[in-house]
């Protein structure tokens, strides 16, 4: 690994450089429905973004826009040409074997060394050759960020990776995803809608409400996070700018209510 | 409760009741051979070379209409399946050539072809490519329009999705049509060759007709029917192997 093992967290405040991701006055409409309404977003290269929001808030479209994989013609969407994307679903070849479709896409030489690396590095050099149908769905993200790592980008967007794995493995990969940040240092955008992954991990915390940034919260607890008293604060405040009453409901009923916009906590 | 092998059991008793009725006169040769006659015809007609050469001739039909149905279905599949004009222009008239039964085009090919080699492997080709371009062109449209996109966000070129998600991706559906196709083959092969043939298996049963004998008759039919059975093979190991990332296939 060339680059440096143990990067400053904060090192996007001192970068020199322009931001790796700018969006000016993006309005994005789906017939009659606004989805984005006059967006603005920067994010400083290898800072951790994370955007909350209900379904619905647009936040997938945003982060589509950014992959590229929706034109968006006439605005300005600044990106680093290297951009890896990691699905909810890992969305692998399923007919490719682990280390092809980590290679998917690779030009030049070495190629299966160079995916044989990127495995290494979430820690599935034994799965090399299996095939995809016979991982699990941890594993499946693990192959799926290695994917997205060995093509060494500039801005990786992550879309809800984890909402579908169970809570100790998902823990485990929060563990790894802060790990590789900080080793590869891309420009992150995480699209959860879990309050506690977005202040786990971002350096800064970003509301969607009906298509605009309702809220921003800077997040300057050092790594890793102990869920201590001002981990609950900032909680509780992202908690209120989503419309949830952070006192009296337990985690899980939150991300009930983050699921089903309407409100109604289904039980 | 399942006994084992006991699915042999009544083709077994229908065989012997058939070797009976035979035996004592219910069944007349001329009606239907004995069992044991076909299996005495059937080696000898093998050791003689009359069928090995016969059988030879009608394979060699089945597989060149088949191999060109494969290529003009495949063409036309893919075509179609990939772009929209390519849809907008093929498969109308393909739809519509779907609604004429093949075997109906019989007279008009005679008329075409007169009665050698031609019109046998062209109605073969013709009744094959169907198959094969819906398979193919349900298969190409059916791929997983996320792991298209997956494709693209990480930068596969055009050609690139083709050859790593689109073609794989239809690969199963396309192996139905395949499968279809070999069977369909076979079908019109019979048909096809009794259209005035002087070798293969369909002359062999018009001579044994005008001679009733009906033991020829059967050994034709046994190896028609093994041809069928063969196919089925065929496709189930290019399956295995071609798919072997299905979790069907897959033994950990």
């Amino acid at each position: 690994m060339a680059s440096p093992l143990a990067r400053p967290a904060q090192a996007w405040q001192l970068s020199e450089a322009g931001p790796a991701v700018r969006v000016r006055n993006f309005t994005r409409r789906f017939g009659d429905v606004t989805v984005l309404e006059d967006l603005n977003l920067e994010i400083a290269q290898g800072e951790f973004v994370a955007l909350l929001g209900r379904s619905g808030s647009g936040k997938t479209t945003l982060l589509r826009t950014l992959a590229g994989i929706d034109a968006a013609p006439g605005h300005e969407v600044l990106t680093p040409d290297a951009r890896a994307v990691v699905f909810q679903d890992a969305r692998l070849l399923p007919w490719k074997r682990v280390w092809r479709n980590v290679a998917l896409g690779l030009k030049g030489a070495d190629i299966r060394a160079r995916a044989e690396a990127a495995l290494t590095e979430v820690g599935l050099d034994h799965r090399l050759d299996a095939w995809p149908a016979t991982l699990s769905g941890g594993e499946a993200q693990r192959v799926s960020l290695a994917r997205g790592l060995v093509h060494d980008p500039g801005l990786l967007l992550l879309d809800e990776p984890f909402a579908a794995l169970d809570a100790l493995t998902r823990l485990r990969m929060h563990d790894l995803v802060l790990s590789l940040w900080q080793r590869h240092a891309p420009a992150v955008l995480l699209v959860t809608h879990d309050v506690d992954e977005a202040v786990a991990l971002a350096d800064r915390v970003l509301v969607l409400d009906h298509g605009r940034i309702a809220a921003e919260e800077r997040i300057t607890l050092p790594r890793p996070r102990a869920n201590d008293a001002a981990f609950q604060e900032i909680r509780g405040r992202l908690l209120n700018h989503l419309g949830v009453d952070a006192g009296h409901r337990k985690p899980a009923q939150e991300a009930e209510l983050l699921a089903f916009p309407s409100g109604e906590i289904v039980s | 409760m399942r006994l084992k092998g006991g699915r042999w059991v009544s083709p077994l008793l229908l065989l012997l009741a058939w070797e009976l009725g035979s035996r004592t006169g219910v069944i007349p040769e001329r009606i239907l051979a004995a069992p044991s006659a076909v299996a005495e015809t059937f080696w000898a007609m093998t050791v003689s070379g009359e069928l090995p050469s016969n059988l030879a001739v009608s394979l060699a039909r089945a597989l060149a209409g088949l191999a060109f149905g494969l290529v003009i279905g495949v063409g036309l599949g893919l075509v179609s399946g990939l772009s929209r004009a390519g849809e907008a222009a093929i498969d109308p008239l393909m739809q519509i050539k779907r609604t004429i039964p093949v075997l109906a085009l019989t007279p008009l090919f005679i008329v075409w072809f007169g009665i050698g080699e031609t019109p046998k492997i062209t109605l073969i080709a013709v009744a094959t490519v169907f198959p094969i371009y819906l398979n193919l062109f349900s298969g190409v449209r059916g791929v997983d329009a996320r792991l298209i996109e997956a494709g693209k966000s990480f930068g596969l070129s055009q050609g690139e999705l083709i050859r790593h998600v689109i073609l794989p991706g239809a690969l199963p559906s396309f192996l139905v049509g395949l499968r279809y196709a070999l069977g369909v083959s076979l079908l019109v092969l019979v048909v096809a060759e009794q259209i005035n043939a002087s070798a293969g298996l369909g002359h062999l049963i018009n001579n044994a007709r005008d001679f009733m004998r009906t033991d020829i008759i059967v050994v034709c039919l046994v190896v028609y029917a093994s041809l069928g059975l063969g196919a089925d093979l065929l496709v189930r190991a290019i399956e295995a192997r071609a798919l072997a990332w299905r979790p069907s296939f897959i033994r950990s």
